[in-house]
């Protein structure tokens, strides 16, 4: 179980508990976080489930395979700090995980 | 005025099994895709990626699914309406109209929409004063490569269409491409040629840069770009092109009057009738208890939408429930010679 902040493009914050093995994009979905759309359902085939990761966090996390880095090529507004929320696996390492959403998806 | 009984509103793998469930009933339908080829989601997004839960078939790609299905439904004649956007729809007596963006009009008595998570559309620049140039000097796509004859273009974007119109544009224009980091994801005969070009110094290069800004009036005098460190870089173009793959919109659907439920539409489960009469949706588009967006999913809800549209195609007739083992006037639909 660990603790994710999800900070909307607006600001407005909520941290969800999500449980470990699920991803930070399926944690945004199950509780209707806005921002996060996922429209592939989690196969890295369409970047709408982008989000930053706060810089400290951003080193602690696995690295990127080389096809998340091609899918965030097609992301709105990618940055150094660009991550594909269904490719991150919440585990106790991620407790205190903050992501924020891009101001929109596509 | 196309008339006929059913319009399938996707040509992805659940809008193609259903042009074979309504044929094996005797109902005849056209296809619309925004997309300008057949196959949807399984062409546009994953081509190549190995499908494992296909019922009888262990192993396929999104490719050989897609012409497995087109095969299948030969027998059929389906039309297909590619490139075009279906826009509006308007109940007439007890048919229903429908218009696409490209002018082309059908009558029908039933609409199956099986779009997914909507029509492809490609995906823009996040920058803010785009929207002025859109269509003329900023373009996501190229109809007619003559206009850019001895004029700058700037190419933003790291795959196969960034670097393959960066080649063929070389050849007669000012090329700059422009990408968001070292690597491009492209094929790597296309990286290796746009590599050569610009130690031919045919193509400019600049990589770990984005677009920052657009100055300009009717036509763009100058944009500029960031670097990954903040710098900015100044440069003179007349076009700006931009290749960032597409996205999935709901669009026009929304506009309908269907029942709407996030981006999906809610039906029964008995005939995945939407709250329109004549109006089905199947696929990763309908939402009910326990929907599961898969194939086989969509595949089960084509066979009774299709069933479903029955009743507004043939309202004098009674549809008997047959298989194709048996049954002689499926087979003969289906062009089985006994």
């Amino acid at each position: 179980m660990a603790k994710i902040t999800y900070i909307e493009n607006s600001g407005n914050a909520q941290t969800i508990e999500v449980s470990n093995g699920l991803t930070v994009m399926e944690g945004a979905v199950q509780n209707d976080i806005p921002g996060i759309d996922a429209d592939c359902g989690g196969s890295m085939a369409c970047a709408t489930c982008h989000v930053y990761v706060k810089e400290e966090w951003f080193n602690k996390l696995p690295k990127k395979e080389d096809g998340e880095e091609d899918m965030l090529d097609m992301a709105f507004e990618p940055k150094k700090n660009s991550r594909l929320s269904c490719q991150l696996i919440v585990s106790d390492e991620l407790d205190g995980l903050t992501v924020s959403t891009p101001s929109k998806q596509g | 005025m196309i008339k006929t009984d059913t319009l399938i509103i996707g040509a992805g793998p659940v809008g193609l099994f259903c042009v074979h469930q309504l044929g094996i009933i005797g109902l005849k339908c056209e296809v619309v895709d925004n997309l300008d080829k057949i196959g949807g989601q399984c062409i546009e997004l994953y081509p190549d990626k190995p499908i494992y839960d296909i019922p009888a078939v262990p192993e396929c790609t999104g490719e050989n699914l897609t012409n497995n299905l087109i095969k299948q439904i030969e027998p059929f004649k389906p039309n297909f309406y590619l490139g075009e956007r279906v826009e509006n729809i308007e109940k007439v007596e007890k048919k229903w109209i429908v218009r696409t963006n490209k002018g082309t009009e059908f009558e029908v008595s039933s609409i199956i929409i099986a779009a997914g998570v909507g029509s492809f559309e490609p995906r823009k620049f996040p920058t803010k004063e785009i929207e002025k140039y859109e269509e003329k000097k900023i373009l996501y796509s190229i109809k007619d490569k003559t206009i850019f004859k001895d004029k700058t273009v700037c190419i933003f974007g790291g795959g196969d269409s960034a670097l393959d119109w960066a080649i063929e544009l070389s050849n007669t224009s000012k090329v700059i491409l422009v990408h968001r980091r070292d690597e491009f994801r492209g094929m790597q005969a296309s990286i290796d040629k746009a590599k050569k070009l610009k130690e031919e110094g045919k193509i400019e290069i600049y990589t770990k840069y984005q677009l920052d800004s657009v100055k300009g009036q009717e036509e763009i005098e100058s944009i500029n770009i960031k670097h990954d460190d903040e710098s900015t870089k100044e440069i003179k173009t007349d076009y700006v092109l931009g290749f960032f793959g597409l996205i999935m919109q709901l669009g026009p659907i929304a506009e309908w009057g269907l029942n709407l439920d996030k981006k999906t539409i809610p039906v029964n489960t008995e005939s995945f009738e939407t709250n329109k009469e004549g109006i089905f949706a199947i696929g990763d588009i309908c939402s009910y208890p326990g929907k599961l967006k898969l194939i086989l999913s969509g595949f089960h809800e084509g066979a009774l939408a299709a069933r479903g549209s029955f009743k507004y195609a043939r309202p004098d007739e009674k549809l008997r429930f047959e298989f194709t083992t048996t049954s002689k006037a499926v087979k003969s639909r289906l062009g089985v010679k006994e």
